[in-house]
């Protein structure tokens, strides 16, 4: 089955492209801490919202050239009252590849100096501009994205079993079991989910270290999804349950528990995967939407969302642009889960066409 | 009868779901570390015996279940407290509560007007190209961040001036006449309610084809098309109602999803609804109002629900007879 659905998405035209760009996402940001020139933490206050460095190949006499950059200057103009970002023209600053810059620990684990790209001594290559503190955008991008790009399955993977173990045994025992446990459900889902995220995101204290709050976002993002996936997974063992082998493993007297864990709940499976592909985006949008609003991932940690956070000023959004650019690759990211997706629901469920 | 017995079944059902609905959110609340009147103490504006109001009304110093039981008395009788900055909840909430039914409603009427009619279309051409091109530009319309988009079409609204940044109204609205006021409110309007129109229409129009196309594949469709009846009279009176039932259900659930789109775009735009409220207020710890207008979400939420069943209660005869 696995094997099929690999094929039939390859197959598929869109779902292919959407592989592919997942594909090179998630191994840009798997070696994050090779590909930015920056690490994490870089700041250079001098130079706050420098716009994105320009690449130049053919200097100043028209001549092919190793790719060189210059640096900003900062510039007030008394007569407007704006500061102007001027290229230093009295430098150049030639990139230079696969060569020592920043320290850092790959994967956290091995400390390695090398990066992709780098320039010289006393160069700056912001190749999509700074933020408000003088960061990398690019290089933050791509530790950003480790966050949004994970939490989502993470948030699943807590989701999925607490609502495959509940739906199952709500269905399973029916009954004044199966109405008050929906009932309960049902009243999480009577709460607008976004309301409820954020009061739980604010009810968080102050002050934990950035891998507490990651955790207890997940866990957040997870309470709000269990309700809705558990129904559905009730409604299907309700039918489930009646069928001849269920019966026959009660007569040779199977434990309730057995019986849920292992004759029910595994012909659920093809739903399951659906689900949980459909439901990927949902999660990076919900991180995303959060850490926007600044209840999410923290400050100096960067997710996609809390970069967003800066493109709430007007000044920023107008002058500004490259501070956009998470926008876009939240877009990007949930578009190929959308289409992979959809391809594998048409895989696996066939009566389906909504595609 | 029959059905009138169903709708008030119906309704007396969604009272337990209320009562759990209050217990969840205010243990939810209680469970946070902050002090629920700690930003009336700091209010300077604010006498003591105000303070001293609230503490007995809450019933601060008395064990979490009569602070529940108080908190649930006091709000059926429609006392919700008061804001930190001294305002009546309540009447703080029944100023932004139209609000968000006003850009809610405007959304799913425009949505079912638009979506519906897609749908049918895309199911009706199955795999031709304006089928795909809907695909596509569906896929995008789910795959945009809603408050990403409202950030772009405020970028627009700026470059161009066309339209205002944010709000409900003017300055000068007091003082226009009614047509002026209609406008005025309309052009406020345009772009939240284009930011969710956008987001909510691509998940509308997908399930509507996605029901057609289960209809048209159903055998009294091809029955009726092998006794000769022309293809509109297949489509349009046999396929069509089965199709839109399902639909219905559906109108529920995308009052429960924009309620909570609403919030992020209510936010951005400065809109003043109710998702802003909340989130303003859970910024600042406002708990009496988290608490209420998380209650009102809740109530619209199952409001919302109640209707599209009754809905279906009277358009589906399957259900009334109890099948």
């Amino acid at each position: 089955m696995f094997r099929e659905v690999i094929i039939q998405l390859w197959k598929d035209k869109f779902a292919r492209a959407a592989l592919i760009v997942l594909g090179i996402i998630y191994l840009a940001l798997f070696f994050a801490d090779f590909i930015a020139p920056y690490t994490k933490d870089f700041s250079d206050r001098t130079m706050a919202y420098v716009p994105p460095s320009k690449v130049f190949t053919i200097d100043e006499n028209g001549k092919f050239s190793k790719p060189y950059t210059y640096n900003y200057v900062r510039e007030f103009d008394q007569n407007s009252l704006e500061i102007k970002y001027k290229f230093d023209r009295s430098k150049k600053h030639y990139i230079k590849f696969f060569s020592k810059g920043q320290p850092y620990k790959f994967l956290g684990l091995i400390p390695m100096k090398r990066h992709l790209f780098t320039t010289d001594e006393g160069g700056r290559m912001f190749l999509l501009g700074t933020d408000i503190n003088g960061r990398d955008v690019f290089s933050r991008l791509l530790f950003g994205g480790r966050i949004s790009m994970t939490i989502g399955f993470l948030a699943l993977l807590v989701l999925f079993p607490i609502g495959l173990l509940y739906g199952g045994i709500s269905g399973y025992f029916g009954g004044k079991v199966d109405m008050l446990m929906m009932r309960f459900a049902e009243s999480i889902m009577a709460i607008p989910s976004f309301y409820l995220l954020i009061i739980l995101a604010s009810v968080l204290p102050s002050g934990m270290t950035s891998t507490q709050r990651f955790l207890l976002i997940v866990i957040i993002l997870a309470l709000i999804g269990w309700a809705g996936f558990a129904r559905v997974v009730r409604g299907m063992v309700l039918s489930i349950k009646n069928e001849d082998y269920v019966q026959s493993a009660k007569s040779i007297g199977a434990s309730d528990l057995r019986i849920i864990i292992k004759h029910i709940l595994p012909q659920t499976t093809s739903f399951v995967i659906v689900a949980m592909t459909l439901s990927v985006p949902s999660y990076i949008l919900s991180e995303s939407g959060l850490s926007f609003l600044g209840l999410g991932i923290q400050q100096p940690d960067a997710s996609w969302g809390n970069m967003l956070k800066e493109a709430q000023e007007f000044t920023n959004i107008l002058y500004r642009p490259w501070l956009l650019t998470p926008g876009f690759l939240i877009f990007v990211s949930v578009l190929a889960f959308n289409l992979i997706g959809d391809t594998i629901r048409d895989v696996l469920d066939p009566k389906s066409k909504v595609r | 009868m029959d059905t009138l017995k169903y709708i008030l079944k119906r309704i007396l059902q969604t009272i337990p779901l209320l009562i759990i609905v209050s217990v969840v959110s205010f243990f939810i609340i209680r469970l946070s570390p902050v002090d629920p009147l700690a930003e009336l103490k700091l209010n300077p504006s604010i006498s003591p015996e105000t303070v001293e109001k609230e503490r007995a009304r809450l019933g601060l110093d008395k064990p979490i279940i009569v602070q529940y039981g108080k908190w649930a008395i006091s709000f059926v009788k429609g006392d919700l407290g008061v804001t930190s900055t001294g305002e009546k909840v309540s009447s703080k909430l029944a100023e932004r509560i139209p609000n968000t039914l006003l850009l809610t409603s405007i959304v799913i009427l425009l949505t079912w007007l638009v979506g519906v009619p897609l749908g049918i279309l895309a199911a009706v051409r199955w795999k031709t190209p304006f089928d795909r091109i809907m695909t596509v530009v569906t896929s995008i319309g789910m795959a945009i961040p809603s408050f990403f988009f409202a950030v772009l079409l405020l970028m627009f609204a700026v470059r161009t001036g066309w339209f205002p940044i944010g709000g409900l109204t003017s300055a000068g609205y007091a003082d226009m006449n009614i047509f002026g006021k209609f406008w005025d409110i309309t052009h406020h309007l345009i772009l939240p309610v284009f930011v969710l129109f956008t987001i909510s229409l691509a998940g509308l129009q997908r399930q509507m084809r996605a029901n057609m196309l289960d209809v048209l594949d159903s055998d009294y469709v091809k029955f009726a098309r092998a006794k000769g009846l022309s293809e509109n009279v297949v489509i349009y009176k046999h396929a069509l109602r089965n199709a839109v039932n399902p639909m219905i259900t559906l109108l529920g659930f995308e009052f429960a999803g924009l309620l909570s789109g609403a919030a992020l775009t209510e936010y951005v735009f400065q809109y003043p609804g109710l998702g802003r409220l909340i989130l303003e207020a859970v910024m600042k710890s406002d708990i009496n109002l988290v608490m209420a207008s998380l209650m009102m979400g809740a109530v619209m939420l199952i409001l919302g629900n109640l209707i599209a069943d009754i809905l279906l209660i009277i358009t589906d005869p399957r259900i009334r007879t109890g099948a």
